[in-house]
């Protein structure tokens, strides 16, 4: 029994397919599974596990890595506030301080509500619209406290849905096709390619003596 | 100002990611100039324009394909995991023009005869990489990606690769082991070249975002014009990413080595000037990695040699002012604070020195700081990169050891009264950054 939702098995398969090594669609695989569950679930672990011929302690050790892997649920909304160099030097403290107060978390922490986790970020590479704040992964250009406000009353709404998909969701523009040129093709157009340059090298060597 | 636009050209139109906008402003000529020319004739195009690498280490493009000649490339890996603080300009290429970039993908993959190629984008992008595999899709159907691309007989095949969060996967090597599906761990040198040892074993060639981003004009324009923008071998433009307390911030096109640092942060179509009309203090070129500047350095031109001969580096292209109302110290750790948490781990100097380092800042900044805190600090940073020589002594795998001194460094030595006034103050003595 597949614990992946039936279209998020089938982009699973096409996802891998993609790769040369099963193992490679380690990072999208660990994105479909937060896609389907808002975070790394046991099952969304174990799944993946099976998917890359790993086991589910390897595919907990890697995705342990990486920060934007949730091992724990999260808010429906993930508010990062970015306080590195640039960030910092536009006044990311002050507005991290008003963001704990506003959305009622503290760094780390989740919303009794469930809607909201806070998190201070690296830099975000947004810095020429300081302080850079982005709600799953969007970067939605609040640099002010009233933004701020306007932004989270909006999210409370449901109003940003269209452009704000719950937390998981990261690329919504599907890959069109798998690959074009199979593996045989590729060692045969190699295998031809080696010998035009051969013959080529030849030539000019000959015409060179 | 520069006179010559060359890969943010499309950026003032609002659809300027779309193959429509693409195809009426020139799109893709580039890439059907160099599928008529030997690919080593497109190599040698590339090495005359001296195209330097635009990831950080300005390794140059062609010297680096050449390496590759005797080799069979393998894969081809497009670095789009920018995460060196305050630089955001491949951020605004893969938003902005995600075709050029592939097309620079296509003329890369068809000199080095490569078929497989990966964009790996940093995993906080998501609008990035929606435009990139939206453009990636588009490109297949026009027939710029896919089976014999514009009927060349030349095939490429390209994935986009998210990642997930980790700034040690802008590191080639940790880049690789991501797309393999593991930890972000940089690798063991030597072998020093994923061209020897890369994906999967195999000789792979990766650059990053700009440069590629750079191609299609040089198929157009030929190598010897790209040469002759710029001075001497930083030659063509090169995208700024300038922050912090200018009145203007934003990512700027620049023609290498023509422009200083006080044209950047002054001119009023770039920086437009210091916030309040206040004055400068320190400049961090080149990443959070890099050595600072001081005011007397206002008019080092923005060239890769000629940072580098005044002891720093163009690097990554960022450029983040300080200004007389900014706190040195409170800047220094909380770039060392960075570095804490982004090593990944695996060489004793760097996991322990920039923790150490970290909670040493720290205590300066926020009161507990001793006077001998400063030589505790040299000496640990003297541990990670011995001499605190630049470029810096290596004691780990990857570079983001020895990059960790610098910012700790540059601010002792430059301002050591600062901290002398956060030991007496017991703290910091400036109020926290406002709001603008």
């Amino acid at each position: 029994m597949s614990h992946f939702r039936v279209d998020l098995r089938q982009r699973a398969e096409e996802t891998i397919a993609l790769y040369p090594h099963a193992r490679s669609a380690m990072l999208p695989l660990l994105h479909l599974a937060q896609e389907q569950d808002g975070y790394l679930s046991e099952a969304g672990i174990e799944e993946v596990a099976e998917l890359t011929g790993t086991t589910p302690a390897d595919v907990r050790g890697t995705a342990s890595f990486y920060d934007m892997f949730h091992l724990e649920p999260v808010g429906t909304y993930v508010v990062g506030v970015c306080t590195n160099i640039a960030c910092l030097l536009g006044g990311a403290s002050e507005l991290l301080d008003h963001a704990r107060r506003a959305l009622g978390a503290e760094v780390g922490a989740t919303s009794d509500d469930g809607l909201f986790t806070l998190e201070e970020t690296e830099c975000l590479a947004d810095c020429d619209r300081a302080p850079c704040v982005s709600v799953n992964h969007r970067f939605v250009r609040t640099t002010t406290v009233a933004a701020f406000d306007e932004l989270v009353d909006e999210l409370r709404a449901g109003a940003r849905d269209h452009d704000i998909p719950r937390h998981g969701t990261l690329v919504r523009v599907r890959r069109s096709g798998g690959l074009r040129s199979s593996s045989e093709e590729i060692a045969l157009e190699r295998r031809v390619a080696r010998e035009a340059r051969e013959r080529r090298a030849n030539d000019v060597k000959g015409a060179s003596s | 100002m520069s006179g010559v636009p060359i890969v943010t050209a499309r950026a003032r139109y609002e659809d300027s990611y779309t193959l429509a906008r693409y195809l009426s402003t020139g799109g893709y000529e580039g890439l059907r100039r160099a599928l008529t020319m030997f690919p080593d004739d497109v190599v040698a195009q590339v090495d005359e324009a001296s195209l330097l690498g635009r990831g950080g280490a300005g390794f140059p493009a062609g010297r680096k394909w050449q390496m590759l000649r005797a080799a069979e490339v393998t894969y081809l890996v497009v670095n789009g995991d920018e995460s060196e603080p305050a630089t955001f300009k491949d951020h605004f290429l893969l938003e902005r023009d995600p075709h050029q970039l592939i097309e620079g993908v296509v003329i890369a993959a068809y000199a080095l005869q490569v078929t497989r190629a990966f964009i790996f984008v940093r995993g906080e992008f998501a609008l990035g990489l929606e435009r990139v595999q939206q453009a990636v899709n588009d490109a297949y159907a026009h027939g710029a990606l896919g089976r014999n691309i514009f009927d060349s007989k030349f095939s490429l095949d390209v994935v986009v690769h998210p990642g997930a969060g980790a700034y040690i996967c802008g590191e080639e090597t940790a880049l690789l082991e991501a797309l393999e599906g593991k930890r972000g761990f940089p690798r063991i040198k030597p072998p020093f070249f994923p061209a020897v040892h890369g994906l999967y074993g195999a000789p792979t060639v990766v650059n990053n975002v700009e440069t590629m981003s750079n191609l299609p004009w040089i198929m157009i324009h030929g190598g010897a014009a790209f040469a002759a923008l710029g001075v001497g071998r930083s030659s063509g433009t090169r995208l700024f990413a300038l922050a912090g307390r200018v009145n203007s911030p934003g990512v700027y096109e620049v023609e290498m080595a023509k422009s200083t640092f006080r044209d950047l942060i002054y001119d009023p179509a770039w920086g437009g000037g210091v916030i309040g009309g206040a004055e400068v203090r320190a400049i961090i070129p080149g990443g959070v990695s890099a050595p600072w500047f001081g005011p007397e350095h206002l008019d080092v031109a923005l060239g890769q040699d000629e940072v580098a001969a005044h002891g720093s580096m163009l690097g990554s292209g960022s450029v983040v002012v300080l200004d007389e109302t900014s706190c040195v110290v409170r800047a220094a750790w909380r770039i060392t604070k960075f570095f804490a948490r982004e090593s990944c781990g695996q060489c004793t100097p760097c996991r322990e020195g920039s923790g150490w380092i970290e909670r040493a800042m720290y205590r300066l900044e926020h009161g507990g700081g001793r006077h001998e805190d400063l030589a505790l600090l040299l000496d640990l940073c003297d541990n990670i990169a011995p001499g605190l020589g630049w470029p810096p002594q290596q004691t780990t795998i990857c570079v983001l050891g020895s990059s960790i001194p610098s910012a700790v460094n540059s601010a002792i030595s430059m301002f050591p009264d600062e901290f002398a006034r956060h030991v007496a103050h017991g703290g910091c003595p400036y109020p926290t950054e406002a709001l603008r």
